[in-house]
């Protein structure tokens, strides 16, 4: 059988399980809702405005940054299975290819990009 | 083969006999039987959870110098029980504006991206998910719907303290990313494959913390960092964002998130021990009985749940920029020095005796451990007196 079947039901039961527990406290539960019970936590005080407010931009660029390496990985897995075969060639290849994202940490770190100001 | 051995697979045959005779279609038997078996790995694991939260409330107390929880049963094992039954039994409110498609699929997906984990950790040599030839990529895809689950509970709240907490996260997760990938690169180079049960095959003479201390240790820490515990708890931090992401849940939600956390922590605890202590493997007793080999697999586990507990109950949180500045300037630059350096003296050494390839990795990972250290100790000195001014060294210790 596929074996991505099987993950397939992992993925299936495992939202099950927490979908049930959740019904459950959903069937069991009391429900009196009222508007100061449902109006969001401010510490007590009335909730100010709209809560999707604007937020830190560098969370944007470490996002950024962190891209560039997610993608690499793609790339560096099968190499790194492949290694004990490929001999010396192809381990200074890969030197060179984490080298290149090394140099464009680089850059970024010196553009200020990694500070939190 | 008889049950001892092979347990899962005489079952299911027995199963697929009987579904057989009640004239069952044999693909859909199949199914059936592997969704029985899913279900029940799952549900014993949700059991183990539960015990989790009592382990997990028995050491921070022991860490505190208190007993913790003692009244309900025995040793207070029952605790956990009369937790589940407030949590079922709380009302549950959905806060005013909240998104509520995303509000409501967080928990689920939070306690699933844990669950979708084990189907490619293996338990014992015979009893495993699936043997999938991706697992390691597969652990990261997983590890990656927690992320999202994080983003959607902090943006779904309607809540200031959500929304940064999610935020914060969100940072750390994508930032312990990258360390945390590179670490998975080294076992995988060491055992020419991403399958999880072939890495621990190919543990048999020697454990890959001992050829990597230092990967081991590194990816320890990005596992931390991306539990979202001490010392980066910094989306829940209690004294400046009430209870971060998950401020505006309650009762069974709450619940899903809380016991996610603790099950992701023992998962990774269990992967920690797969990818450099060997997983189920103790000296050929795993070849003894597939019980015994679950059992030591579970036993390092928990050893691995208890170093992140240690760590959580010892360290004070650091702030958001420190953080991310120790990923981003010493922890991933670290990280792929430490790659490259493996990869070269893998091919260097690959014809050597395995002694010699031993005691090489291991002293090329500590004498890169201790440069990275000296270098970060020399450039944070000077940083200090370009603030402070340079002190005597007799002054310094005020």
């Amino acid at each position: 059988m596929n074996e991505w079947l099987y993950v397939a039901l992992f993925m299936i039961v495992g939202a099950i399980i927490p979908i049930g527990a959740i019904l459950a406290g959903a069937i069991l539960s009391p429900k009196k809702p009222n508007p100061i019970k449902q109006s969001t936590y401010e510490c007590g005080i009335e909730p100010v405005g709209d809560a999707w407010v604007q937020f830190k931009v560098q969370y944007y660029i470490f996002a950024l940054v962190f891209l560039v390496f997610d993608v690499e990985a793609v790339f560096l897995f099968p190499w790194a299975v492949k290694l004990g075969q490929l001999g010396l060639y192809a381990v200074v290849e890969g030197i060179i290819f984490i080298s290149i994202l090394v140099v464009g940490l680089l850059y970024a770190w010196r553009k200020g990009m990694l500070e939190w100001s | 083969m008889d049950f001892l051995n092979d347990p899962l697979k005489v079952t299911a045959e027995w199963l697929e006999g009987i579904f057989g005779a009640w004239g069952m279609n044999a693909a859909f038997a199949h199914v059936l039987v592997v969704f029985l078996g899913v279900l029940l790995l799952l549900v014993l694991l949700m059991v183990v959870d539960i015990f989790l939260v009592w382990m997990e409330r028995k050491v921070v107390s022991r860490f505190q110098d208190r007993i913790g929880p003692n009244r309900v049963g025995p040793y207070g094992l029952i605790q956990p029980f009369a937790d589940i039954i407030k949590l079922v039994i709380k009302e549950d409110i959905t806060p005013n504006g909240a998104d509520r498609a995303l509000y409501n699929l967080a928990p689920i997906l939070s306690m699933m991206a844990v669950l979708m984990v084990w189907a490619v950790v293996p338990i014992a040599p015979v009893i495993l998910g699936t043997d999938l030839n991706v697992g390691v990529l597969f652990l990261i895809a997983a590890g990656a719907i927690g992320t999202l689950s994080i983003i959607m509970a902090g943006w779904g709240s309607n809540n200031k303290f959500a929304l940064i907490g999610g935020f914060r996260q969100v940072a750390v997760m994508v930032a312990f990313e990258v360390p945390m990938l590179t670490m998975l690169l080294i076992p995988t180079i060491f055992a020419g494959s991403m399958n999880m049960n072939a890495m621990i095959q190919a543990q048999d003479k020697i454990w890959y913390f001992v050829i990597s201390p230092l990967g081991a240790l590194i990816f320890l820490i990005a596992v931390i960092a991306e539990l979202g515990r001490a010392p980066f708890d910094l989306a829940e931090g209690e004294s400046e964002l009430v209870a971060g992401f998950n401020t505006e849940y309650s009762g069974m939600k709450f619940g899903m998130f809380y016991a996610g956390e603790l099950l992701h922590a023992m998962t990774f605890g269990g992967i920690w021990a797969i990818l450099f202590f060997g997983g189920y493997r103790f000296f050929g007793l795993e070849q003894v009985s597939p019980f015994l080999a679950a059992a030591i697999f579970l036993a390092k586990a928990l050893i691995g749940y208890w170093i992140i507990m240690w760590v959580k109950y010892t360290m004070v949180r650091i702030r958001i920029d420190q953080m991310l500045a120790f990923n981003w300037i010493f922890l991933t630059p670290l990280s792929f020095v430490l790659l490259m350096v493996t990869a070269l003296m893998n091919a260097l050494l690959r014809g050597t005796p395995s002694w010699v390839y031993g005691i090489g990795m291991f002293f090329s990972n500590v004498i890169l451990a201790w440069l990275a250290l000296e270098i970060a100790r020399s450039v944070s000195r000077k940083e200090r007196e370009k603030i402070e001014g340079a002190k005597p060294l007799a002054e310094a210790h005020h």
